[in-house]
């Protein structure tokens, strides 16, 4: 493992982690008394912006200027709202903050309620996550009981409460407005924008919506003082982007998991150090997904075009898309985006195909069907796979499939059908061959997913009697 | 499907179910926002959201029932069916798949002898396809009830169903962790 700084995670292999004794006997709740003892909301809000926190969630968006656009009306309720609806396929970072260290997140709410003048956070979790909704209500407790939530809070006259509200399964809730009507008892379909939740967000109130891993690094924001916290990233300084972050990668490696490391590890330290590399030595990277399913799939043959000296991306130029360091910026200037920084890591069996008709069913499925661009487009993108994929397509369904995408992107509500459209424009630009190939013979039994650890999973006789036994129904 | 017929009985829960269903109205400023939270407890108690809990909680809240119904339909994790002892659902999403999970899904249809989305005929089951559950580092993996069982073979779930067919209910395991070395 390389040897980057637990910091963040710093209490995850402790026994009972989730404890709060074990958690304040490791530091949990110092930074807290430190910010309602001897800091102003004005000075704990510097400290954010000076820590270059960029939005755990996906969007990368500024955490400190996010806050900036809080301007309550005299008498209006504020709320911190925490969204834990993890959901975007190949993301399973926030669920190790609920589960292994839930204090910290609570002790970020405190710090960050104090903040902004809130008096409420609602952390909104998807229902699956039991474990996770378990110990944070269990750490919420044992805070009110140890009075660092309640009327006075470390002394302060500044009542805070904690409420954990479940989701009920539904990936678009993880989009902020969808989510605030999730949680006043609504069908979770996004709002339109603006107003911005800033002005008018939950129960019609100034509401900041920040990501799980945001308001958990808001506690060593303040023990370190922001601009030590913003230095701990790679990245050069005027990037931005500070800070230590979870990272994670699943799929073809032989050590898939989460690991935390500063912003601006490249794909390659991700995927070779801490993945611990392909999972079969013979079968090479073929494609990888940055940042959770809506970020555009990358190659490692492709390399960096920036031959001008003043773009930013020229210290990279004629290097790897593997080898530029992981930022907000950086991996939009590659053409995709950072997202939630959890790669999912394609050896050479997998067929793009296939892939991506894996992920636009989910996008189907989890479309709230408010706009008709995406409904009906996230739809007809895998009817069209399908077709590609059962040997009845023809070469101009990999046409439509650009058109059908190019006319969802910016055409609704929220970013959904972007998020739907632009993996779906990079897999058919960056593996044409392969779509045209199906459309000219469809795709075999040897192109299933699992092709690659099937034989591990199960023995051949094993697999030849069940598909006799299913008639060969998937 | 032909609806039980105690469905059409009004609901009626036990002291402690409306207890907790009295603690979730004072979370919020509105009665409304207790909708997703008052419907798992209804969940819980009935076995799936019937015709009488829609009634229930549309009463109980102040909605009107289309409303809470619009609610059920939009989310996936309230059963608008009667289900099975046990609920396993499998993940299929894109890591998951990449590591197995097409063939554990083939593996519970042949065990279970029903396709994902019916229920085994003694009850005891009902097999789902899930989206992804934030497991994907875990791979293949599957909900059964309230837990997550990760890093399956076919072998590994075969027995975990087999201690919960016994009765048993198998904990959740906790995902592993690997700190780096300067910590």
């Amino acid at each position: 493992m390389p040897d980057y700084k637990n910091i963040l995670s710093n209490r995850y292999p402790l026994a009972q982690s989730w404890t709060l004794a074990v958690a304040e006997r490791a530091g949990a709740y110092g930074p807290a008394r430190k910010a309602l003892g001897t800091m102003t909301p004005e000075q704990i809000k510097n400290e954010v912006k000076a820590a270059n926190v960029r939005g755990r969630g996906g969007a990368g968006f500024p955490a400190g200027m996010k806050w900036g656009f809080l301007n309550p009306k005299p008498g209006q309720d504020v709320y911190l709202v925490v969204n834990a609806d993890e959901g975007e396929p190949g993301t399973f970072k926030d669920r190790t903050i609920m589960e292994k260290d839930p204090h910290r997140l609570v002790e970020g709410c405190i710090i960050s309620m104090y903040a902004i003048g809130a008096h409420k956070t609602f952390i909104f979790v998807r229902c699956e996550l039991v474990l996770a909704i378990q110990r944070l209500e269990a750490a919420v407790k044992e805070a009110h009981q140890k009075g660092y939530l309640g009327a006075r809070p470390f002394g302060k006259d500044h009542p805070m409460d904690i409420v954990v509200h479940p989701g009920a399964g539904a990936y678009i809730c993880g989009e902020e407005t969808s989510l605030l009507n999730a949680l006043e008892g609504q069908r979770g379909e996004p709002r339109l924008k603006p107003p911005f939740p800033a002005v008018k967000g939950a129960f019609g109130m100034p509401t900041i919506v920040n990501n799980v891993e945001t308001i958990s690094s808001v506690p060593d924001v303040v023990s370190m003082g922001g601009e030590a916290w913003s230095n701990l990233s790679l990245l050069p300084p005027e990037m931005k982007d500070g800070g230590t972050r979870l990272y994670g990668v699943s799929g073809h490696v032989v050590r898939p998991g989460v690991f935390e490391a500063p912003v601006g590890i490249t794909l390659r330290e991700l995927i070779y150090d801490f993945g611990g590399g392909m999972l079969h030595k013979d079968r090479p990277l073929k494609g990888v997904i940055p940042g959770g399913s809506s970020t555009p799939v990358l190659r490692p043959e492709d390399k960096v075009h920036a031959p001008d000296p003043k773009s930013p991306m020229n210290k990279w130029h004629g290097k790897s898309h593997l080898d530029v360091p992981m930022g907000v910026d950086t991996m939009r200037n590659l053409g995709t985006m950072l997202g939630t920084c959890c790669a999912i890591v394609m050896d050479s069996s997998v067929n793009m195909v296939e892939a991506s008709r894996n992920l636009m069913k989910f996008y189907h499925h989890e479309s709230c069907g408010q706009c008709t661009p995406c409904r009906e487009g996230t739809g007809w993108l895998e009817d069209t796979l399908n077709k590609l994929a059962s040997g009845r397509g023809k070469a101009s369904d990999v046409d439509l499939l650009v058109d059908i995408a190019n006319n969802m992107m910016g055409n609704t509500i929220c970013a959904l059908a972007d998020g739907t459209a632009m993996p779906m424009l990079a897999f058919v630009r960056k593996y044409r061959k392969e779509f045209l190939e199906a459309a000219e013979k469809g795709l075999g039994p040897s192109h299933r997913l699992d092709e690659a650890v099937r034989a591990a999973l199960v023995g051949g006789a094993r697999v030849a009697a069940h598909a006799e036994a299913m008639g060969g129904a998937a | 499907m032909t609806t039980p017929a105690q469905s059409h009985a009004p609901l009626t829960l036990t002291p402690e179910q409306e207890r907790r269903i009295d603690e979730i109205l004072g979370r919020y400023p509105t009665r409304r926002a207790a909708c997703l939270p008052t419907l798992h407890v209804c969940q819980e108690a009935v076995g799936w959201v019937s015709p009488a809990v829609v009634a229930y909680v549309s009463q109980r809240l102040g909605m009107a029932a289309s409303e809470v119904q619009g609610v059920v339909t939009f989310y996936t994790m309230y059963h608008q069916a009667p289900v099975g002892k046990h609920v396993l659902w499998v993940c299929r999403t894109l890591s998951c798949d990449l590591r197995g999970g097409k063939t554990m899904q083939e593996h519970l249809e042949k065990r279970l002898g029903c396709h994902a989305g019916e229920t085994t005929a003694d009850g005891q089951w009902t097999l789902k396809k899930a989206e992804c559950l934030a497991a994907c580092g875990y791979a293949p993996m599957v909900q059964i009830d309230d837990r997550f069982y990760e890093n399956l073979t076919p072998e590994k779930l075969d027995a975990l169903m087999d201690r919960i067919e016994r009765g048993e209910m198998p904990a959740q395991e906790e995902t592993a962790w690997t700190p780096n070395q300067a910590s």
